[in-house]
Order: structure tokens, then sequence, then C-alpha cells
């Protein structure tokens, strides 16, 4: 199955997907959650971008953003997603998803087929009453002009893609006859059935065992080479993005408080969140009965939001007067490098 | 000095079929697991989901019954059996034993207050002064460093970290001498993780505890353990000193599940082993040795002749019959 993305997708320098400065609410009886609070950030072809922070970050909701699948109450409140796609002369041009009707058929056309989404959890994402060569199927269906048979047996191909043992067998089965890991492995087949050339992978790892998780990983970086897929990974795990990703947005709140090359954001951190969190990583490879570096208090309550810069309150280094009452922008640091924090300038 | 002492704990499930509910098989969820804790010590029991490390710590609190085997525990010098005593008899033995959960969110009653919480164990073992159960719940919140004020809030209010403090807090009512903690910092956020691992390890060194940790995350397992037992399909198949199990690893599993921990370090990418295939089938084990299937050095002797724990020195056990010629990698000397 050779990619369908064309030479002058691949080689042009505009990014294949760019999103800025996103919003995405939820108004709720107790008030506005602002769950994604301005997020910026460009990914290019076949590179793979790593959306890290914990919970309530706005990580996932930024992935169901871009495909416009955010559940109410949830609304989108500004911004703009840039999508590079392939005129009928196989020129690229820039269409912004935002206004794009969400039910027409323009996004429809979109979602699965040009940029596609793997779950967390595959047991919660699958239908249970049918067989998973049925759901893949349907995508094939939806967006080619393959007949049944030919759809069938595309996806047994892409089954036998993604490690499947027995992929003419295992196309009957239902997803609850698969283990964990089959059942990630007929995910990522799904979501790879109409050549998208962007994969959004939402914590595709997370409900994995550590060595299954390996297996998955190194199948989505095969994949990835093999077609120049672009990936957006998101995930809590700074171990999966310091081997998956490269180029990092970190995010807080619904913020991205940094954003820069793995290399950097690893070795340089810059936001104060950013090195908290990598110091409180437990390592492998630290003397056994050692005590953490902790970061004071937990994530707050998305109604408590504190005012100024949401990570005031938890920050060893925040300034008096100027963090817990105005809120950061965004710094340029050099070459595909920002951070939103006071201590590297635009103070008020 | 010993506090828990298991020999040969098996817990087998039947497996009925068909109109008669005829048994058919079991599932050797736990098959022969031997382990001790020493006074003061933490045993780390790692493995993936499935591997019975869960079912082998519910039969040591006797939340399950085991099929056979013994659970020795050390109460003030005294040993006693828990694996043939009937629940009245237990009940003794409950207070020096207690559970932190894994999901903080489904383990606290959430119509009932902090302060109530906290002070269940207590009423239920007697502690009847109502002023006497408010000072030592006080005490304890004081203990896990939440505010004592939080006493009448429900638990909806509180973060995860929170709530696992307050778990953590109940436990320590009774003034146990063992901690059996099952999973109690994978729920949680890496920054909340932090707090909660320096906290299990400061109540440790106060108050002499000792720690069946159960978890996944070898990470985790690095910072608090002295010792660490790894079980795959129902089996210790290597336990040592916490150091050498990570640095020297013995068995191929081992070596391969320290291998596939994502390392926080871009400049550290390296070809992980990869195992082949899944865990076979708890209820259809492989013949010979259990993870021959996967396994890169498995040899004819695998496929057919059980490995016993043998002992290869300074307390480190193996089961694996090539235990002494593999040259295997660890993940390096700690810094």
């Amino acid at each position: 199955m050779p990619p369908i993305l064309m030479v002058d997708l691949m080689t042009t320098s505009q990014p294949l997907l760019s999103v800025k400065n996103l919003k995405t609410y939820f108004a709720l009886d107790d008030g506005v959650v602002k769950a994604v609070d301005g997020v910026s950030f460009d990914i290019h072809a076949g590179r793979t971008l790593g959306i890290v922070g914990e919970s309530g970050c706005g990580k996932s909701i930024t992935a169901r953003t871009i495909l416009g699948i955010v559940d109410r109450p949830g609304r989108i409140e500004g911004g703009e997603i840039w999508l590079t796609r392939q005129a009928e002369d196989g020129k690229p041009y820039q269409t912004d998803l935002l206004t794009l009707p969400l039910e027409g058929p323009e996004m429809r056309a979109i979602r699965g087929k040009e940029i596609a989404l793997v779950f967390q959890e595959p047991m919660a994402s699958f239908s249970h009453y049918y067989t998973v060569g049925n759901q893949i199927m349907e995508s094939i269906l939806l967006h080619t002009a393959l007949s049944e048979e030919g759809a069938r047996q595309r996806a047994i191909d892409l089954l036998g893609m993604v490690g499947v043992p027995k992929p003419e067998r295992r196309i009957d089965d239902y997803p609850f006859q698969l283990s964990g890991g089959l059942r990630q492995r007929v995910m990522i087949a799904m979501a790879l059935a109409c050549d998208p050339h962007v994969l959004i992978a939402d914590e595709p790892t997370t409900a994995l065992d550590v060595t299954t998780q390996a297996q998955v990983l190194n199948l989505l970086q095969t994949i990835q080479k093999e077609r120049s897929l672009s990936v957006i990974l998101i995930t809590h795990d700074m171990g999966v993005i310091a081997e998956m990703a490269d180029d990092v947005v970190v995010m807080y709140l619904g913020r991205a408080v940094e954003r820069g090359p793995v290399d950097a954001i690893f070795y340089d951190p810059k936001h104060p969140y950013t090195k908290a969190l990598l110091r409180s990583i437990p390592s492998i490879t630290a003397k056994p009965r050692t005590k953490l570096a902790t970061l004071e208090g937990s994530i707050p309550h998305p109604f408590a939001r504190p005012k100024g810069c949401p990570f005031h309150p938890r920050c060893a280094e925040a300034i008096k007067g100027v963090c817990d009452s105005h809120e950061p922008v965004s710094i340029a640091q050099g070459e595909g490098r920002d951070v939103s924090c006071f201590l590297y300038g635009g103070q008020p | 000095m010993t506090i828990l002492d298991v020999k040969n704990l098996k817990k087998y499930f039947p497996i009925h079929k068909g109109l008669l509910r005829k048994l058919v098989g079991h599932v050797k969820a736990v098959d022969d697991v031997s382990f001790s804790v020493a006074r003061g010590e933490t045993l780390a029991l790692v493995g993936e989901s499935g591997c019975g490390k869960t079912t082998a710590s519910r039969c040591i609190m006797r939340a399950l019954q085991p099929s056979s085997g013994e659970i020795n525990i050390t109460i003030d010098g005294k040993t006693t059996d828990l694996a043939p005593l009937e629940k009245s008899e237990l009940k003794l033995f409950r207070r020096h034993m207690q559970m932190v959960f894994q999901d903080p969110f489904s383990s606290l009653n959430p119509r009932m207050m902090v302060g109530d919480l906290i002070a269940e164990p207590l009423l239920i073992n007697g502690m009847d002064n109502e002023s006497e159960r408010r000072a030592r719940v006080r005490e304890l919140l004081d203990l896990v460093s939440l505010p004592t004020a939080y006493m009448n809030r429900f638990p909806h209010a509180f973060s995860g970290g929170q709530r696992q403090r307050i778990g953590i807090a109940r436990a320590l009512a009774l003034n146990p001498s063992l901690i059996v903690a099952d999973e109690p910092v994978s729920a949680l956020d890496v920054s909340v993780q932090a707090q909660i691992i320096n906290l299990l390890l400061d109540l440790q060194d106060r108050l002499g505890l000792s720690y069946l940790f159960v978890a996944h995350d070898l990470s985790v397992v690095k910072h608090v353990s002295d010792r660490v037992a790894v079980m795959y399909l129902g089996q210790l198949v290597e336990i040592a000193p916490t150091e050498a199990l990570f640095v020297t690893p013995r068995h191929p599993y081992t070596e391969a599940l320290l291998s596939a921990v994502p390392k926080p370090d871009p400049r550290a990418r390296q070809e992980r082993i990869i195992l082949s295939r899944e865990v076979a089938d708890a209820a259809n084990p492989p013949s010979g040795c259990a993870f021959h299937p996967r396994c890169s050095f498995a040899t004819d002797q695998c496929k057919s002749e059980r490995p016993q724990l043998q002992d290869v020195g300074q307390g480190h056990q193996v089961r694996c019959h090539h235990a002494r010629t593999l040259a295997l990698q660890g993940v390096g000397p700690s810094v």
C-alpha cells in the first residue's frame, strides 16, 4: 500500500497542520471551564509532535477540537486550525477547519481520511456489536470507491500490517475477543484505513502493560517512517515523549506553557512547570529509597483557576504582584521555541 | 526479623463449563509463590496485568481464600499462619495488616466525612470514646500532612493526591506493622505521585512499617523498594535486592521488562527488547518454562522441563534453566 501523499505536500515548507490560539470552553452551571485557552503549534510532514501534561490540562480536548468532535456543552470559542490539503491538480492549499460546518460534507471527508484519531481506551471506542472487520471497513467504504470485497481485503492487509496474527481470521472477531494490545493494534489499523496525513494518538499506550506498550510504540514508529505520517502524540508520560517526539508542547490548565524541540525541553527546560515536572519523574536509574523532588500542591480544580499565570500558586519562582495578577504571553526563545512565563520577559 | 513469610501460596480459580457446570480446569492465578518481608522493609511485587500480583496480595490479606500454602505473620514475637483461620479469628490480626488501594476515587465512601472514614477502623476495634477517636484522627491527618480542618468534609472535595493521603491515614489508624499497598500511586498525576511516594518513604522511617508494594511501574519500584519480586503467569520468576535486580537481572523476562520502560531522556533513545507474542493464557499455560514461547534464549530444555527457583547468591533467586550462563542487560548503575 503506497502512501497516497504526493510529493508536493511532502516537500512544502508549510506546516501540514497549524493550530493558532485555539480556545475551547465548556459552559457549565457552575461557571465556564476554559479547557483549552489559547494553544498554538505547528506540525510538519513526517514529524511527531508530543503534547504532554497532567490530567485536566486540555490535551485531549485539543485533539477533539481539531477534529471538531467536542462533546456538548463544549464550544470552540476562537482560534484557527489550518490544514494543508491537496487540490485536484496536486497543488497544496490551506483550509481553516474552524470555518467549516462541523457536520458538513467537507469536515466529514477530513475526519478519518485526512486526520485520523487513535483513542486511549480501545474497549470504550469500539462497538461491541460489530466485528472489527466491519468497523474498519466502515470508514473505507465511506471514504473510498472500493467495493465491499475490496474493502474487506484492504482491512485484512491493514490488520496484517499492524502485526495482528492470522488477520484473515481475526477480521471476524468482536473487540471483546481481543487482548488489550491487539485491540490497540486494530485501532491503529482502523485509523490508517484511509491513508491519513495526520494521525492523532491520544494516550495510545496508557492502558497497556509496558512490554505491550513497547510493541505498540515500535509499531507507530515503523508506520510513521513508512508513510511519512505526521503524528500528534498526546500523553502524560514524559518517558514516552522522550522516546517518540521530535517537538513538544507542555500544557498546564489549558495553556501551552512551553514549546520546543524534544532535546531542548529535556535538557534546557525554561518554564518552571516543565522543570518541576522533569524533576518529579521517578527514574529507573535512581538509587533505591531516594526521595523525589516534589511540586507543591495539586492541580487546581478547573472552576477555581488561579488568576494571572495559572501555575503561580505552585511556582517556586513566582514574582509577587506580576504572576498573580497578569497573564503571561508567549515569548519566543529562538528557533521553534517559546515559553509563557514572565521570567523571560513580557512583564507589565 | 521477618514479619511476613509466605510459603507455597496457591490460588486456583475453577473453570466450569457446560450445562452441568462441569469442572474443566483451573486458572492458576498464583502458583506456588514463596517470599518473606522483614520488619521495616519494602518488598515490591511487580509484573504485568494478569500475572497474579494482586491476587497474591489479596490472599495475604485473606480477602481471598488461598487454595493452599502458608501465610505466616509474626506479631510481638509470635508467629501465626493466617491461611486456615476463620473470619472471627482473623479479626485479631487485621489491625496489624492494612491495605492502601489503587483508586482513591472508588475506595472512599462518598457519603462519609473524612473524619468518620478515618475513625471507622478505630470504632470497629473498640475505641468507644468519641473525643479519643477525634484526637486520633487529628493525629493521623497530621501524619499524612493534611489540615485537621478537613475532618468535616466529604471525599468529593479532595483531589486524587489528597484522597490517597486520606486512604493512607485510614490504613494507619490502628498502628499496623504491615501495609499492603496495591498500586498506590498509579492513578495519580506525576507531580502528585512524587508527593505520595515521599510520604510513604517518610512514614516507613518514622513508624518502622513494612510494605508489600504491588506495582507495575518499575521506576516507582526503584524509588521505594529494598527488594523486588517479579511475577509472570502466577509464578515468581526472579527475586533480588532492588539494585541487583535492576543492574544485573538474571531472568530474560526481567531484562525485557526493564528494557521496555520508556526512559525520560531523548538522548538515550535505544533499541528496546520487543517481546514477541502476548502473555499466555493462565488457564492453559505453556509446557516447561511458562515464559519460553516469548523468550529469545529458549532451548529444548525450556520447552519440556519446568525450571525451579534457584539461588544465584546474595539473596538473588531466579527461575530460569540458563540463569548462570546468560549475559543480560540491566538499566545501568544507579546515579
